[in-house]
């Protein structure tokens, strides 16, 4: 059992079954008082950012949690499959637990897979991801400096609003962060 | 002056140096007295939220702790005679660490017997008013909201005005006290400048006396949500102090944490006649933070324990 001194960012913590991580904490004390640790914590399976104090020393629960590092294979159904690259087991994460993220998978795109009690709850893909476009108005040719933009599908499927130089069949550099533009790749 | 976020040690250290050289001229002009008690003593206090270093010797034999808070020694003087001492006190809390706490901090502790905790009220409003206005020319945002006099307020108006919870169904139960006020109450505590919260639950009246409405007659000053000092109208009763001190014991015990001794000098100071006197505890190191306007005290301090 950990207790509150184990808290930094990061950690992980079961609280009613549920895997959340610590993205903020800090010591409050009053002076003739109890200690506390004020934590802003993030449920790992929702994404929802809570807000809760622990009486310093107190326990908790370190939630069994795993991140391993996968390669994305194929769709089947209203799922996606991964597979560990050493040790070749695969497992599937549903189009739902993928949410967005499911726009930046391409055959062989490495991973971060969440894993709780050895189920895999999420993913993070590799921040920056390169797409094709696949619709887009013709571009205009020249224009690399005005801030006015499109809107173009990927072949994903990811809309992204990209500068009016962008064609149909360039390669897009894309954050996965933000699902945003970042430049064309050349070649 | 340099905003907080530029600095330099040097300036830091220019800083406390007026501060300090403030706050002893205000103290001498009212015919106080600077003294020196130890830092390392043979009880710290048994304050029940508060945790010691242990000193021992290069044999490994004990010597005694270091000193959370000069208050003991600090009151014995009073009992000797001494009717107006203030003293910037190094002081030693072992397991708080965070931009508002360091292990090793500066207070600045003072009494004056024949008093009551209001005249140490005024004595706090009008030094930090004289600070304000001493070392920040004008230009601390502390100024304007810093005149004296400061409201103040019970602990009951505070937690039913910000938490909507009444004192009283919280009796017995200081944990969730604590965290209502942590979570609810103290962080909205001085948002348009510095007040006072007095009359804190008989349990939580530490070394001060109870008043005869029962509450402790404990007054602590918040600015921007900190806690900036922490006073008492003192408890000069020692059978009464005593039995608290054996009470401290006992719940320490039970919780297995050190059980530091009772200091009996202490307790025949106060036989031997302590008179009623009022006495304050105030963060230096804090008060600097607001007054130039630093969001922690590392800021406003040249060697932070992580900067060592």
């Amino acid at each position: 059992m950990a207790d509150t001194s184990d808290i930094k960012k990061g950690f992980k913590m079961l609280i009613d079954g549920v895997p959340y991580a610590v993205v903020e904490h800090q010591f409050v004390k009053p002076g003739k008082g109890q200690a506390f640790i004020r934590t802003r914590i993030k449920n790992m399976m929702t994404g929802a950012v809570i807000d809760r104090t622990f009486r310093s020393g107190e326990k908790v629960e370190k939630a069994d949690t795993e991140e391993r590092t996968m390669q994305y294979l194929y769709p089947d159904g209203d799922s996606r499959v991964f597979m560990d690259t050493r040790s070749y087991e695969q497992l599937r994460l549903t189009n739902d637990q993928l949410a967005e993220n499911i726009y930046y998978l391409m055959d062989g795109t490495e991973c971060n897979i969440m894993l709780f009690e050895g189920r895999p709850i999420g993913v993070t893909p590799p921040t920056f991801v390169e797409l094709l476009v696949t619709e887009t108005e013709p571009g205009f040719k020249g224009d690399t400096s005005s801030n006015t933009t499109k809107p173009a599908t990927l072949e994903t499927g990811l809309q992204v609003n990209v500068p009016l130089f962008v064609n149909e069949g360039d390669r897009l550099k894309i954050d996965t962060r933000t699902g945003s533009y970042v430049e064309r790749v050349k070649g | 002056m340099a905003a907080p976020a530029d600095l330099s040690p040097l300036d830091v250290l220019k800083l406390r140096a007026r501060l300090l050289r403030s706050m002893r001229r205000f103290f001498e002009d009212r015919g106080f007295i600077e003294v020196e008690v130890p830092t390392i003593v043979p009880s710290p206090g048994l304050d029940f939220h508060l945790s010691a270093f242990e000193v021992n010797d290069p044999h490994g034999a004990h010597v005694g702790w270091l000193a959370t808070s000069p208050e003991y020694q600090m009151k014995r003087l009073l009992s000797s005679g001494a009717e107006r001492i203030f003293q910037l006190a190094k002081s030693y809390r072992a397991d708080e660490k965070s931009v508002l706490h360091e292990r090793e901090f500066t207070m600045l502790e003072w009494y004056r017997a024949h008093a009551t905790s209001e005249t140490v009220m005024r004595d706090t409003e009008e030094l930090v008013e004289h600070l304000a206005t001493s070392l920040a020319k004008g230009e601390s945002p502390l100024l304007r909201t810093a005149k004296a006099p400061w409201p103040r307020c019970t602990v009951e108006h505070v937690v039913r005005e910000h938490a909507g919870v009444e004192l009283d169904t919280l009796t017995g139960n200081d944990e969730e006290f604590f965290r209502i006020w942590v979570d609810q109450v103290q962080p909205r505590l001085g948002s348009d400048g510095p007040v006072f919260v007095t009359d804190w639950p008989a349990s939580m009246a530490s070394l001060a006396r109870l008043k005869p409405n029962g509450m402790a007659d404990r007054f602590e000053a918040f600015l921007r949500g900190v806690e900036l000092c922490n006073g008492f109208g003192e408890l000069t009763d020692a059978d009464e102090q005593r039995r608290r001190l054996l009470r401290d014991q006992a719940e320490r015990r039970a919780a297995g944490k050190p059980v530091y001794p009772v200091d009996e000098r202490f307790l025949q100071a106060l036989e031997e006649g302590m008179p009623e006197s009022g006495g304050n505890a105030l963060g230096v190191d804090r008060l600097l933070m607001l007054l130039v306007g630093a969001d922690s005290i590392q800021a406003v301090m040249p060697f932070p324990e992580d900067r060592l």
